[in-house]
């Protein structure tokens, strides 16, 4: 036999699968069998099968090559499955649902009356320093004050277990089609284990997100238009958006397929000539979306969507202008923001956020600077990022002088232990860090994934599960105990 | 549909279609080297020819010589009519396309590009050469059939048709071209044995002579093999046959008439010059013309569509 559960170790750690040496969790001790009969022979043969059908099905992502350019990576899939119990899982999904809810009513807030800063919840200043908020969006609101249509949040476990809110992603989150065929791989791969569980299916995401899409459109007709938008070929995320466009029985456009007439509305180019274009699922960011609103010289936009969109005629998801509540510092806000549009305490827990404009919690910080983790509030993708376990001294005091020079800019984070599942490592597995990202589809109703796509660290120790930096990925099993 | 898909697919078919018959092209060529007395000078030349890349091989190769040829026209990214080059094209096209191609057939066609990669070594010696070709032509095949039986005969669909049945055209004017000309004359005459067996290879990297054989049971001969080839209404790899079947797919798309009149002009041009009775230099002739009148349909589609 090749998996002993009783050597597998978490010392100090949550195990997703695995309560202490030898003990799996109530809702993974039948998978944790079925691995445990496993011969190392079957492990490589279910390794291949699963390696195969990600080759066949062309599960690729991007990365950028120096000598190579853009080159396609398979990608990088563990076959030991992440699993939740749906009873956690109800509410967790209750607390996205609130969580989103409120963020999109503080959206629309900021671009309209602003009440929540006039009521001194929210500080002016600190919208002002905001890169994300769009002054092209003042005055104007969406469909049901719906701005964030499509959000993916990024939760961690530590080590008591607890489940965090790590981030938001408002802007164009990506990752649900590999969510998606993360399922599909597995269907192929370990069919026994769909019979012996309960597991929640994912695959109506699509059709979900084609439901909300249409709810947007301004024509009133049986079936809109509805296209992707997509930066090209060579887009990180291109992958993805050819998928979902296929998923839906959408066009998957690129900018220059689109036009804006002189009446405003947005008409794509086809073989039969141009042909009016209702709803824009849009995977472009906000600063290329339309040149001329913004970046003039943006290859990737059309010129005049940000007008046929204030004239309403045609839907965008996310609305432009989204990204202003997802950066760092309003993120530490959130639990307020919940409490002031809902009246409501938050579900879901923020990961203890010390802002550093505010002196004591600054104090604090500068003393302790040490064991934390130092963010700036507007930077994505881990730039200019302090991880204070990992730094010496002569780093640590960079960051004391940067924070005291700028301290708006900054907040920071304790270091938390993320939790761990079991990841092949040869035939054998080995602790693994990982996180996961739910994503929540807001229209008329608020809908979440059944799990999501779950980022595992494949490196030892690593906590880092980006794809592009040796990070893989597992499905996410929501498994229904109840009904075994 | 928007434009530049239909130009997408339309080319993905093309490419697919290339790297096809250049790998039909390169196994016959292989078969038929070994048939031919070693004094007869064939070799590998021509297949350079078929497809006008003489200037860019000899800017990279010294010498024609059956290693450099198979370089050059299976794996050599250089030569963007090489199988693999092709391949890498239709599959970046199918990428682009992958909404609205079956999803089979989007696994194929990349499983045949990484195939093709993967396995390249294998062209260079003759023991391995025809079975990888073969999987290459067999793949094909099995793309085509499953866009026939599991894609919904749309325009999407015509337009990769229409790809396919030009590119194959092309091909087609350009081997009978080439094989006819400067190979087969200079032994016409002393070696009537071996000119049977040339037009044999004819026949074969068009994958027509057992249907050839079924229609027409006299002898292998020039005259016969032509009018076949070039205008057998119900054989699939006919120029004819490709002809009618852009014409057919057409017909389905909006606005259509202006390529209608080119298609027409050249089938009618075709059937009305008779051209298995040209002596060998007004056959030439007659397929730069064929060819000329290919272009014309492919800048009107692209006119009319992209």
């Amino acid at each position: 036999m090749a998996i002993r559960w009783g050597s597998y170790k978490v010392p100090n750690l949550h195990d997703e699968l695995v309560e202490k040496a030898g003990k799996p969790r109530d809702y993974s001790a039948r998978l944790c069998e079925y691995l445990r009969a496993l011969s190392d022979k079957e492990i490589n043969e279910l390794k291949a099968a699963s390696d195969s059908a990600i080759h066949t099905m062309g599960i690729t992502f991007r990365v950028y090559h120096q000598e190579e350019g853009s080159i396609d990576r398979a990608w990088p899939f563990d076959i030991v499955p992440r699993l939740i119990d749906s009873k956690e899982w109800t509410m967790i999904e209750r607390g996205l649902k609130q969580r989103v809810k409120a963020l999109n009513m503080f959206i629309d807030d900021l671009y309209n009356d602003q009440k929540i800063i006039k009521d001194g919840v929210f500080p002016a200043s600190m919208l002002k320093k905001s890169k994300n908020f769009l002054e092209e969006c003042r005055g104007f609101s969406p469909a049901n004050g719906v701005w964030a249509h499509i959000c993916g949040s990024d939760l961690v476990r530590d080590n008591k277990g607890k489940v965090y809110v790590l981030e938001d992603n408002l802007r164009v989150p990506s990752g649900v089609s590999y969510m998606l065929e993360n399922r599909q791989v597995m269907k192929r791969v370990f069919p026994e284990m769909f019979e012996k569980y309960n597991i929640l299916p994912v695959d109506d995401y699509p059709s979900h997100l084609y439901d909300m899409l249409a709810e947007m459109s301004p024509r009133k007709i049986e079936e809109p238009e509805i296209v992707v938008l997509t930066p090209g070929i060579y887009n990180s995320a291109y992958f993805e958006h050819a998928y979902l466009a296929q998923q839906m029985g959408a066009e998957l456009v690129e900018g220059p397929d689109l036009v804006v007439e002189d009446d405003d509305c947005v008409y794509m180019r086809t073989i039969n000539g141009l042909s009016r274009v209702d709803v824009i699922y849009r995977r472009v960011d906000d600063w290329f979306i339309d040149p001329e609103a913004f970046h003039p010289d943006s290859m990737l936009g059309v010129p005049g969507l940000i007008r046929a969109w204030k004239a309403g005629n045609v839907g965008l998801a996310n609305a432009p202008g989204s990204g202003v509540a997802d950066d760092k510092v309003v993120y530490a806000y959130v639990p307020k923001i919940i409490e002031y549009y809902l009246n409501e305490e938050a579900i879901l827990a923020n990961v203890p956020t010390y802002k550093c404009n505010n002196k004591q919690e600054r104090e604090y910080v500068l003393e302790n600077i040490a064991e934390m983790v130092v963010k700036p509030a507007n930077e994505s993708g881990g730039y200019g990022m302090l991880i204070g376990p990992h730094a010496d001294a002569a780093e640590h005091d960079k960051f004391r002088k940067l924070i005291k020079a700028d301290p708006r800019n900054y907040v920071a984070q304790p270091m938390l232990m993320l939790s761990t599942a079991p990841t092949m490592v040869g035939t054998r597995v080995e602790p693994r860090h990982l996180d996961l990202r739910p994503f929540v589809l807001s229209g008329k109703e608020i809908k979440v994934t059944m799990g999501g796509l779950t980022r595992v660290a494949l490196e030892k120790g690593s906590m880092v599960v980006n794809s592009s930096q040796g990070g893989g990925s597992k499905d996410t099993w929501i498994v229904d105990m109840e009904d075994q | 549909m928007l434009s530049r898909t239909a130009n997408n697919l339309y080319w993905l078919a093309r490419y697919l279609e290339r790297a096809e018959n250049t790998a039909r092209l390169i196994n016959v060529n292989s078969h038929l080297l070994l048939d031919l007395p070693s004094r007869v000078k064939l070799g590998w030349e021509p297949i350079v020819d078929i497809l006008s890349f003489r200037d860019t091989f000899y800017e990279n190769y010294k010498e024609c010589d059956e290693k450099s040829v198979i370089n050059f026209m299976v794996v050599d990214k250089k030569n963007t009519g090489s199988i693999t080059s092709s391949l890498r094209s239709a599959r970046e096209n199918a990428r682009t396309v992958k909404e609205i191609i079956p999803r089979e057939a989007w696994e194929q066609i990349n499983a045949l590009y990484l195939y093709a990669i993967e396995n390249q070594n294998e062209a260079f010696t003759r023991r391995s050469r025809y079975a990888y070709l073969n999987k290459i032509i067999l793949a094909n095949q099995t793309i085509a059939g499953l866009l026939a039986g599991t894609m919904t005969h749309d325009e999407a669909y015509a337009f990769m048709r229409m790809g396919r049945n030009l590119e194959r055209a092309d091909m087609s004017t350009r081997i009978i071209d080439v094989r006819s000309a400067t190979l087969l004359s200079e032994i016409e005459n002393e070696l009537p044995a071996f000119s049977n067996i040339q037009w044999m290879g004819v026949l074969k990297s068009m994958t027509a002579y057992q249907m050839y054989r079924r229609e027409v049971r006299v002898r292998i001969n020039r005259k016969d093999v032509l009018t076949f080839l070039l205008t057998d209404p119900r054989f699939p790899r006919s120029l004819i046959h490709a002809i009618d079947q852009i014409e057919r797919c057409v017909t389905e798309l909006p606005h259509s008439k202006d390529t209608i009149a080119k298609t027409s002009t050249v089938k009618n041009y075709l059937l009305n010059a008779k051209p298995a009775s040209l002596v060998q230099n007004k056959l030439h002739d007659f397929i730069d013309d064929i060819q000329v009148g290919l272009i014309e349909i492919d800048k009107q589609i692209e006119e009319s569509y992209f």
